[in-house]
């Protein structure tokens, strides 16, 4: 211990954002005081470490910040110290420092997890200081999410198989993954159409509508108008949003009882509620600048100029075939039709806003904002244009006048999948029973005296009270041979008749869950132990040896569940639990044969070493 | 470039209206080939070549086109005057249109023959507007000036638009209709006859060139010089307002044709030959005698499949065993509105990819999806795929088609609702996963109360003896293979179609099919209600997703190498040339 006190310049911080105060920083065993440079400034600390439950600290890196983070016992105050360093040299030593006083003051308080003597362990161990709150919460979040997950954190790490960071360490991708949301699939938008239908309740003459942030999202993205003006008129603070929301609610109320005149009417009267009444311009507009990026072949706009029959004045107007609805109230006609053919085009954009349950304010901006980007994106339009001449091929192209291509994969022809799938089963049976066969004479092999006894005695039997007609009694034999025919025939009769049904699906719930966690658990354990070969340091024989214990003690779970099914699923299950059965024996295998070289290596040591 | 080119590929209407080709296809050699592709519509496409309709907004810019042209003339002798008094240059550009003038009455006098863009010498495209003997004949004095041909054309706009105050439907011949016209205002039949080319002869001395700010007064031209050519085959028609929307005033006066070979007969007489070619010509023996020609060669291939790719049904009956059908009396009752909504929502759960939905008419295809909407039937299908509509708004129906694919592309799947004789069922091609389905909800009759309609099935007994109901089955089921056609473009491609509609069970609508229809209509498929449909579309369905494999085995290859080719044009060729 080289000094009583340390003496340091820092920059103490509310937040990791904070540009911090700069300051001195003077820690001794008792307390650490900090004294800003600016003596106006009101931060002034001067805090018992008894009030510190532990620490933590930024990893060094050269774009990182040297921080140190004194985290405060809840259970006196809450919150926490952040100091940074100018360098991380410097917060080394502080963090030596409060590591050794805290350690010392928590050996007083005979605390159980040191988190100094922690941070002195090998420098294979992850550190556990170095787990931000974010980390911290995304793995409970992930354990909350995966019940299976958690069965086995809950196995291995509290039963002190395996550590907490050994146990993530294998699942970097899942704290990753759910950092970088690129590659994930994100949500898109309902089909289903809004059915803010009024709802009248027949007596009086009131009509409800019902408006949740939600439909105020679809409104927004399928009505551009409403979108508009609800920017111009709320957010800036001209209207009041519920008077918003009633006009809007009387101009859709308008609109489905299908009153044009009506609508026209109340149009001229009221300026705003025009707006929701009037066609959407803004649509318009995004239509004429889509309808430039539409396939030719279909766009029939461009066509109309050749067909100039169909021009007014040309040809004949009325033969029942053509249907003219024009008036001077159009503009005040919606459709269903082109409200339909509107959502499902936002519905195919599919953009959904992350704005989640905020308020209508927010969702609207938000909304603007996308908008904004969108176009942004169109005018630099390469990439579209590319797309569209492919398309543009790929349509001219007439199928069945290709030569055949010759992919490099045959196609999957299955003509009957049940079949198939059937073979597959049955060789696999075959090559199971196959290897069983090949097994047994060991196993029931007897000894050769023992056998020579037994027929022995059966033959001194015979000659006592001759020869038994017949040897065996047949009901018995009928008995036994009928069970056991009957039990083989129908395991392969209802394996695989069903598709849908799986061995598993047949035993018993609770050996089926059994069965399921334990192939988990070994699987995990398995992982761990073949990765930490070949072992270099005593922190990997320590976790190997603890990892061969963990799987002896499934290996036997395994062997008793197996004995313990009943006799019409032993068969099964053994199939079932052979194949785990002997990647442990692999296991163990490799484990007995590295230890003996070692004791062959290292002479002297015993076995057992820890 | 017309006469340079090798093969000239424009609309029909380039060819058969009077109008243009007198302009575009004056050029073509009698030896060309004419191909009429696509023409199962032709004998429609004739009859909007040779009929006007005249409305009100016509007859006001027909007056303002008028009084455009005086002022034009006006100046043009204006300009006479100012280059004795001064001069200037401008006054002698004028002049020379006063000079213009004059030497156009000179050459209207000579006779119409010796204009300078219709050489007498060329066997001009023997325009049935203006038959041959117009070409000898010269224009009648009373409207040679162009003062006095503008004062006839005005009292002609006036007629018409008296004509058009009318409260009740009035329905005449050509020859009745220029009798009044007499009476009424001492126009007669020579001199209506000469008003098309009176007035273009008198736009190019003007030097007017914003020829299209004149079509008003051109369409009227055009209307006088029908009546006065063509004393049968026409019939002129003004309605005080739409059969169906009687509450709103809209008068139309039309001048309809009601023979289609009128328009045809010239391209027959000019070229040496001439194919008409679809899909969907049938039946193939009725067109001869539409278009009233005798054919030197008629044919019907048959589609050789190489797999049943194609899949008809007859829908009669919905999930209920109700009957289903777009009859008038039927098609507003609410059981079969449920019956259509389920069987296309049972098809939505079941069809991959892309569905198209045609419909008889918009009103009904508005009707019927508005009740699917009511009855909650619009909901449950959108839970299966997207819905896309043909509207009349031809902007929104682009982008709503480039969504469907868009959304077929992704793999979500759409269904499409259209309208027979629309745009889209005319035009757009479902092949491949942008179609799998398509139901033709209804017969696609026509619109039997319109009067334009009688008129010319009225002719079409008289004339050509062909009953009115033949021709209605022959137009509704050709609009029908139109639209269910849209659904395969090629042998590797795959489709189902379902008629559902009970009438087409029967067997004089059904015969109407096309061949290549109702080889693949099996017999057991004629008579369906929805769940048998449903339980064939499925069992289709899985055989078609199969590979399939092009260059296929033996006889059944759809794409021919250059060896079988050879192969094929030694062993069969007498076969061949049948």
């Amino acid at each position: 211990m080289s000094s009583r006190q340390v003496v340091m310049r820092a920059r103490y911080k509310q937040s990791v954002k904070d540009p911090g105060v700069p300051g001195i920083l003077i820690m001794t065993e008792e307390k650490f005081v900090f004294t800003p440079d600016d003596p106006m400034s009101t931060v002034n600390l001067n805090v018992d470490f008894r009030q510190i439950k532990s620490h933590k600290f930024s990893k060094e890196g050269s774009n990182k910040q040297a921080l140190l983070n004194l985290i405060q016992d809840s259970n006196v105050k809450g919150g926490s110290y952040i100091f940074e360093f100018d360098k991380f040299s410097d917060r080394d030593v502080c963090r030596d420092f409060v590591g050794k006083v805290l350690g010392k003051l928590q050996a007083l308080q005979s605390a159980p997890k040191n988190p100094a003597i922690n941070s002195e362990r090998s420098d294979v161990q992850v550190h556990h200081e170095q787990i931000s709150t974010t980390e911290m919460e995304l793995r409970v979040k992930l354990l909350r999410e995966n019940i299976e997950l958690q069965k086995l954190h809950k196995q291995f790490v509290i039963g002190e198989i395996l550590t907490e960071a050994e146990f993530w360490a294998t699942r970097k991708k899942l704290l990753a993954g759910d950092n970088n949301k690129m590659p994930k699939q994100r949500v898109g938008l309902k089909s289903a159409m809004l059915a803010e239908g009024p709802l009248s309740d027949g007596r009086t003459n009131k009509v409800t509508f019902s408006l949740t942030p939600e439909i105020i999202q679809q409104i927004f993205t399928e009505k551009p108008a409403v979108h508009q003006a609800f920017l111009n008129f709320v957010v800036s603070g001209k209207m009041p949003e519920i008077n918003f929301w009633t006009k809007y609610c009387r101009a859709e109320y308008l609109h489905r009882t299908k009153n044009a005149i009506a609508a026209a009417a109340e149009a001229a009267g009221d300026e705003e509620l025009a707006i929701f009444l009037k066609r959407d311009d803004i649509l318009v507009k995004e239509a004429r600048r889509k309808i430039r990026r539409v396939d030719p072949t279909l766009d029939m706009e461009a066509d109309q100029g050749d067909d100039y029959i169909h021009l007014p004045d040309h040809g004949i107007l009325r033969d029942g075939t053509k249907e003219t609805t024009e008036s001077e109230y159009d503009e005040y006609r919606r459709s269903l039709l082109q409200d339909l053919n509107r959502h499902a085009a936002v519905v195919l954009e599919g953009k959904a806003l992350d704005v989640g349950k905020g308020d209508t304010v927010t969702v609207a901006e938000a909304l603007a904002r996308s908008k904004q980007a969108e176009l942004a994106n169109e005018i630099s339009e390469e990439n579209a244009n590319q797309e569209r001449s492919e398309r543009l091929a790929r349509m001219a192209e007439i199928e069945d006048l290709q030569a055949p291509r010759n992919y490099p994969l045959a196609p999957l022809c299955i003509k009957d999948p049940r079949e198939y799938f059937d073979s597959q089963q049955l060789n696999a049976l075959k090559t199971l029973g196959d290897t069983v066969a090949a097994t047994k004479p060991i196993n029931s092999s007897l000894s050769t005296v023992q056998a020579y006894g037994f027929l022995r005695k059966f033959i001194s039997d015979v000659k006592e009270r001759g020869l038994v007609d017949p040897v065996v009694n047949p009901e018995t034999a009928v008995k036994v041979l009928g069970g056991l025919t009957q039990q083989l025939s129908s395991a392969k009769y209802h394996l695989g008749s069903n598709p849908q049904e799986s061995v598993l699906d047949r035993l018993p719930h609770r050996t089926k869950e059994e069965l399921l966690h334990h192939w988990m658990s070994i699987q995990e354990l398995l992982k761990h132990f073949w990765s930490s070969y070949p072992i270099t340091t005593t922190y990997l024989h320590n976790k190997v040896s603890r990892l061969k214990d963990a799987m002896a003690d499934i290996y036997t779970k395994l062997q008793g569940i197996k004995e313990s099914v009943q006799s019409d699923f032993r068969h099964q299950v053994s199939l079932l639990v052979q194949p785990m059965l002997q990647a442990l024996d692999a296991a163990f295998a490799h484990f007995d044969s590295e230890a003996q070289k070692r004791s062959a290596r290292t002479g002297e040591r015993p076995n057992g070493f820890v | 470039m017309v006469e340079v080119a090798n093969v000239v590929v424009y609309n029909y209407q380039y060819l058969l209206d009077p109008k243009v080709a007198g302009v575009i296809s004056k050029e073509m050699q009698r030896e060309s080939v004419v191909v009429f592709d696509e023409a199962h519509n032709i004998d429609n496409v004739c009859i909007e070549a040779l009929s006007v309709s005249v409305r009100q907004q016509t007859l006001d810019g027909a007056l303002r086109n008028i009084n455009r042209i005086e002022r034009e003339i006006d100046r043009a002798q204006l300009g006479v005057l100012t280059k004795f008094r001064r001069g200037s240059i401008g006054g002698r550009l004028k002049a020379t249109d006063a000079g213009r003038l004059r030497a156009e009455y000179n050459r209207l006098v000579e006779g119409l023959a010796q204009r300078g863009d219709l050489s007498v010498s060329d066997t001009w495209l023997a325009n049935p507007a203006l038959p041959d003997d117009i070409l000898r004949e010269a224009v009648p004095g009373n409207i040679r000036r162009a003062e006095h041909f503008l004062s006839v054309l005005r009292r002609l706009v006036q007629y018409l638009k008296g004509r058009l105050q009318t409260e009740n439907v009035e329905k005449e011949g050509p020859v009745a209709f220029v009798d009044l016209i007499r009476s009424n205002t001492g126009i007669d039949q020579k001199m209506l006859k000469f008003c098309y080319d009176r007035l273009h002869s008198l736009m190019l001395t003007l030097e007017i060139t914003d020829t299209d700010d004149f079509l008003h007064i051109q369409t009227i031209c055009d209307f006088a010089t029908l009546v006065g050519t063509y004393t049968r085959g026409f019939s002129i028609i003004i309605e005080p307002y739409d059969e169906r929307m009687p509450h709103i005033p809209d008068p139309v006066l039309q001048l309809s044709c009601n023979d289609a070979s009128l328009a045809i007969k010239p391209v027959f007489d000019r070229f040496q030959s001439v194919v008409i070619t679809s899909g969907t010509l049938s039946p193939i023996d009725l067109y001869p005698r539409l278009l009233n020609f005798s054919p030197v060669i008629s044919r019907s291939f048959t589609m050789s499949l190489t797999r049943d790719c194609i899949c008809p049904m007859v829908l009669t009956r919905g999930s209920d065993q109700l009957p289903v059908s777009t009859k008038f009396d039927m098609r507003s009752d609410p059981g079969v509105v449920r019956n259509y909504g389920r069987l296309l929502l049972e098809m939505v759960a079941a069809v991959p990819d892309g569905i198209v939905c045609f419909f008889v008419s918009y009103s009904y295809m508005d009707g019927i999806i508005n009740s699917w909407n009511e009855m909650g039937i619009l909901k449950e299908i959108m839970q299966h795929k997207l819905v896309f509509i043909e509207t009349q708004d031809v902007v929104e129906t682009t982008l709503a088609l480039d969504n469907y694919r868009r959304a077929c592309d992704c793999g979500r799947g759409a269904v499409f609702f259209s309208v027979a004789r629309g745009k889209v069922a005319e035009g757009i091609d479902f092949d491949r996963h942008y179609g799998r389905l398509v139901i033709m909800f209804g017969v696609p009759f026509q619109y039997t109360l319109s009067r334009i309609l009688l008129a010319r099935m009225e002719y079409l007994r008289e004339t050509f003896q062909i009953k009115e109901g033949d021709f209605l089955t022959f137009d509704a089921l050709r609009q029908a293979a139109q639209c269910v056609g849209r659904v395969i473009r090629s042998k590797s491609d795959y489709g189902m179609m379902i008629f559902a509609d009970k009438r087409y069970s029967r067997h004089d609508k059904r015969s109407k099919l096309p061949g290549w229809i109702l080889s693949h209509l099996r017999d057991a498929h004629l008579n369906l209600s929805t769940d048998m449909a449903l339980h064939i579309a499925r069992e289709f369905l899985r055989r078609m997703a199969q590979p399939y494999d092009k260059a296929g085995n033996g006889s059944k290859k759809t794409l021919l190498s250059q060896e079988d080719l050879e192969k094929m044009g030694e062993g069969n060729f007498d076969e061949m040339q049948l």
